[in-house]
């Protein structure tokens, strides 16, 4: 399983805050696995279509390349606006 | 003294809703630079108004699981870059007030340069890396995310 979160935004815009999502053989980098869960509803595909939406693998940034396996944690936020 | 004690003597890190005091972080960062010459420290400060108005504070989100470890990457490297001996990082979240404390950064170095640009340097990259969000709220009620700035970027891409 892979625990998916998001925050700000993409939390209102997905309408969650936390999803459990099984990780098919198929999918093995964080592009693909983007991929997966913009096929699950509108409102995922809307938030994540998003090209400044920021993606990190268990609490590291990540890219569309990075590699994603059971168990990790995959997090989408927007751009950061602390400080 | 092994690499980790020393790293745990040198940065500090607190992401939490408590208020805190300029002073007593002053010192305490004080009581850590056993051989610096310089401190400087920089306060971070809730905004009365936005582009398109008054506002009535705001409410910072964060990631907590990834908070601190951003946190303490760019604190170790300011550390590495501008040789600081010791830095603090106290950042808030939850419901802030106008004019209420948002984050403290404070860094101690051999000399005046090393300390000013260290702090700047960790400010930089907190705005533009760590893990929080701003929710603006108008004085009408309504609330809003504050979307991230290009000057902050470039502010970063300058080091």
């Amino acid at each position: 399983m892979i625990k998916v979160l998001f925050f700000a935004r993409v939390r209102d815009q997905v309408g969650c805050s936390e999803l459990e999502v099984e990780l098919p053989d198929t999918v093995s980098n964080v592009g693909a696995f983007t991929d997966l869960l913009k096929s699950r509803s509108q409102a995922c595909c809307d938030a994540l279509s998003n090209p400044n939406i920021l993606v990190a693998v268990n609490q590291e940034m990540a890219s569309s390349q990075t590699t994603v396996e059971d168990g990790d944690e995959v997090a989408y936020f927007p751009p950061v606006t602390g400080g | 003294m092994d690499s980790d004690q020393s790293e745990q003597e040198a940065i500090h890190i607190r992401v939490e809703p408590q208020d805190f005091e300029l002073g007593v972080e002053y010192e305490r960062l004080r009581e850590r630079s056993h051989t610096s010459g310089a401190i400087v420290v920089f306060t971070g400060l809730v905004r009365d108004f936005n582009a398109s108005g008054a506002l009535d504070g705001i409410v910072l989100e964060h990631y907590p699981a990834m908070t601190h470890k951003s946190l303490k990457a760019i604190a170790r490297k300011a550390v590495s870059l501008w040789g600081l001996e010791s830095v603090t990082i106290v950042h808030r979240v939850g419901e802030l007030r106008n004019h209420d404390q948002i984050v403290l950064v404070g860094v101690s170095a051999t000399h005046r340069a090393a300390a000013f640009d260290g702090a700047r340097y960790i400010m930089d990259y907190l705005k533009t890396e760590a893990p929080f969000w701003k929710k603006e709220v108008t004085s009408s009620g309504a609330s809003d995310w504050v979307e991230a700035k290009e000057s902050d970027q470039r502010a970063r891409e300058r080091w």
